[in-house]
């Protein structure tokens, strides 16, 4: 049986389950208890569960990260909140110093089970700071698993998934998405760990993308229906490690792949896509990999962020240069 | 020098007790202390030293890549060590060798990391809750206090139990005082009012730079601006390392909240041996601080109480054993096998993993004869 709801509240759904089924499951960052966070995904969890289980912090992305590394130490599951992509970086010392390699520097003898949750992406006509996409620093980093779901659905179980991982999990939440409804069963079997998924099958071209950028790719599968070109849409939902099988497969099939973000092309996930897929599917390749991904700028004030930012008309461009080799 | 009225010092420079305002209310620690258990303190410190000197040594003679020397700071180590319970947790930076042994570590898995074999590795679990180095300064901090949090959530302090009421000790410098992770740690230690005891050594040179460029204030000042009680000891005097990390310890069990000691020391030696301290200091404070060595004066207490000269022989005895034990085994020291490049990288399965380390495997083995 599925039920209809938005990301925002599939996501508390999938915080609610699992702090239920987990004691040792505790939720930490800025303004997430009474308030339920400046995107609400934690509303009425610390009514429910406590301000021991759901902890509203001080200001400080370094301390939330540091203390949750010692919580974790200490035997729980802290799952942070970071508030906005931009705000991550005053904790990226302890995430990539420390979080990522700590189980490495106890050789196997501590695991550490912190979810840090990241509110990402544009399209919401923010100030600077709140519209990033920060994911290709932390895949960079060995020891961290990278997680970014584009559906309700997939927020549900992937929030879960993250949970019970005994690795560190960046949990990349496409927050245009929060408010847009789907449908959610919450009896189905789950999602195999860090799987990649067809979402519409095509034949003559491949697009590959997460989070927010999904739906963007499957609006403009559907354009290139009206035109007479099948399309295929994977969405990568993990970005560390990345499920290359599927994205190899429609590559072999297709021919011709082209990958979108909304980070900036330099040396981000689309890029190692795009080697990985010319490594591994060369001979099947009719055209080089292509991205269409944010410019290599600071993200622009938010009048111009329609320009910066992928679009369907820049991703159809892409499609018609692919097919064009 | 930095010492005030304030600064709590139970044993003077010449090995006499001292009667002030200051050590009144931490004199009764040390009063129930027994002959044999201040022995014990004068051979941790002892044997430590040569450790230490022995590991310089070692990197001088190229079996060590590097080593921090901690000559000079051993009185605010084994005091402060021998304060804190078995199940309290101690999180240290990188220079509390003498820590490390006393809670266990063997002396050569602290080699191996300066040898080039190790990021760590030993398991805090087995070695009475000694957590592992932390090489930038000050992250530690903020571990120690999430841990802290956590007891708190799991009710392991503040019970009224001295038998398993826990707290946690964190160990940091000088320099780590201007990181802003040690001030976050302090936040947050105040915010949740964690079972916690910030111990800073204050050794006056962050490398080359002197503590009066982190701070225009006494350290100690800084806990007390985040709310947390805070106390200036003499850090080259065991007894008040001892004592005052036992009066603070004992607090922050009893769910009082933090505590923040800075402990007035001396790295009598270099930052670690790529250092060249007589680029950066006078030689007139190195003779300051050598008038005030922790050993020398300790020495002078324990013979004043009678000690026997067969103690200080064999505590010497002891720790040339100890050299002669290390400087034979580091040599044995395996080099661990190319794939526990992968092995601990995460805990659950990995693919990218899975897949390097088995080609890693392919490329050497295509090196092997009939390949």
């Amino acid at each position: 049986m599925t039920e209809t709801m938005t990301m925002a509240k599939a996501l508390n759904e999938g915080l609610r389950a699992a702090m239920g089924s987990d004691s040792k499951v505790l939720l930490m960052g800025e303004d997430i208890g009474p308030l339920g966070g400046v995107f609400r995904v934690t509303e009425g969890l610390q009514a429910e569960f406590g301000d021991k289980r759901v902890l509203d912090t001080p200001l400080a992305e370094s301390g939330i990260v540091g203390t949750a590394i010692g919580l974790a130490m200490s035997g729980f599951r802290p799952v942070c909140e970071i508030q906005f992509d931009g705000f991550i970086f005053p904790g990226f010392d302890q995430i990539t110093s420390q979080l990522a390699k700590l189980t490495a520097r106890h050789e196997g003898t501590l695991q550490m089970p912190v979810v840090i949750r990241v509110p990402y992406g544009g399209h919401i006509g923010a100030v600077e700071h709140h519209q990033e996409s920060p994911e290709a620093y932390f895949a960079h980093s060995a020891g961290l698993r990278l997680l970014s779901p584009a559906t309700p659905h997939d927020a549900y179980w992937m929030i879960q998934e993250a949970i019970t991982s005994n690795d560190p999990v960046m949990f990349f939440e496409p927050k245009s998405r929060y408010w847009q409804k789907g449908e959610v069963d919450r009896e189905s079997a789950g999602i195999a760990t860090h799987s990649s998924r067809v979402v519409r099958d095509g034949t003559e071209v491949t697009l590959v993308g997460h989070g927010a950028i999904v739906s963007m790719l499957l609006q403009a599968a559907e354009l290139a229906a009206e035109e007479g070109t099948s399309v295929e849409v994977v969405d990568l939902r993990s970005l560390s490690p990345i499920d290359y099988d599927p994205i190899v497969a429609s590559a072999q099939k297709t021919g011709r792949v082209v990958v979108v973000q909304e980070a900036p092309g330099n040396v981000s996930v689309g890029s190692e896509v795009a080697a990985t897929v010319a490594e591994r599917a060369f001979y099947s390749l009719e055209a080089p990999v292509l991205r269409v991904s944010g410019y290599d700028t600071p993200f622009p004030p938010a009048k111009l962020e329609s320009v910066y930012l992928p679009s369907v008309d820049r991703i159809l461009d892409a499609v018609d240069r692919a097919l064009a080799y | 020098m930095s010492y005030t009225a304030a600064t709590v010092q139970l044993l003077s420079p010449e090995g006499t007790l001292v009667h002030s305002d200051a050590s009144e209310q931490y004199l009764p620690y040390v009063d129930k202390l027994s002959d044999d258990a201040l022995q014990e303190f004068h051979r941790h410190m002892v044997v430590m030293r040569r450790f230490d000197i022995e590991a310089a040594n070692l990197q001088r003679q190229g079996q060590l890549a590097l080593w921090v020397p901690s000559h000079g700071q051993e009185a605010a180590q084994v005091g402060s060590a021998l304060a804190a319970k078995p199940q309290d947790h101690l999180f240290p930076s990188y220079r509390e060798h003498v820590i490390a042994l006393m809670r266990g570590v063997d002396p050569i898995t602290i080699l191996s990391m300066f040898r080039g074999l190790s990021h760590g590795g030993w398991d805090p679990k087995d070695h009475d809750n000694f957590h592992l180095y932390t090489l930038v300064i000050g992250s530690q901090t903020l571990h120690a206090t999430g841990y802290a949090m956590g007891m708190n959530l799991e009710g392991r302090s503040g019970t009224g139990n001295p038998d398993t009421d826990a707290a946690v000790m964190v160990y940091f410098g000088d320099g780590s005082t201007s990181q802003g992770d040690v001030s976050e740690a302090m936040v947050f230690a105040a915010s949740y009012q964690t079972p916690q005891v910030f111990f800073l050594q204050n050794n006056h040179w962050a490398i080359s730079v002197p503590v009066s460029r982190q701070s225009r204030t006494p350290l100690y000042l800084r806990g007390e601006g985040f709310g947390i009680p805070s106390v200036q000891i003499d850090g080259n005097d065991v007894l008040a390392s001892f004592a005052v990390s036992k009066a603070n310890l004992d607090a922050a069990r009893a769910g009082e909240g933090p505590r923040f000691i800075e402990a007035l020391t001396y790295r009598m030696g270099a930052h670690t041996t790529s250092d060249d301290p007589s680029k950066y200091r006078e030689n007139s404070e190195l003779e300051f601080w050598a008038q005030r060595d922790p050993i020398t004066r300790f020495d002078t207490y324990l013979r004043s109480r009678g000690a026997s000269q067969a103690f200080f022989d064999d505590i010497a005895a002891e720790g040339d054993d100890l050299a002669a034990d290390i400087r034979k085994r580091i040599t044995e020291l395996p080099v661990p096998a190319t794939s526990t490049l992968f092995d601990h990288v995460y805990s659950d399965p990995h693919p990218v993993m899975d897949a390097q380390r088995a080609a890693l495997a392919d490329f050497e083995a295509s090196f092997e004869e009939g390949n």
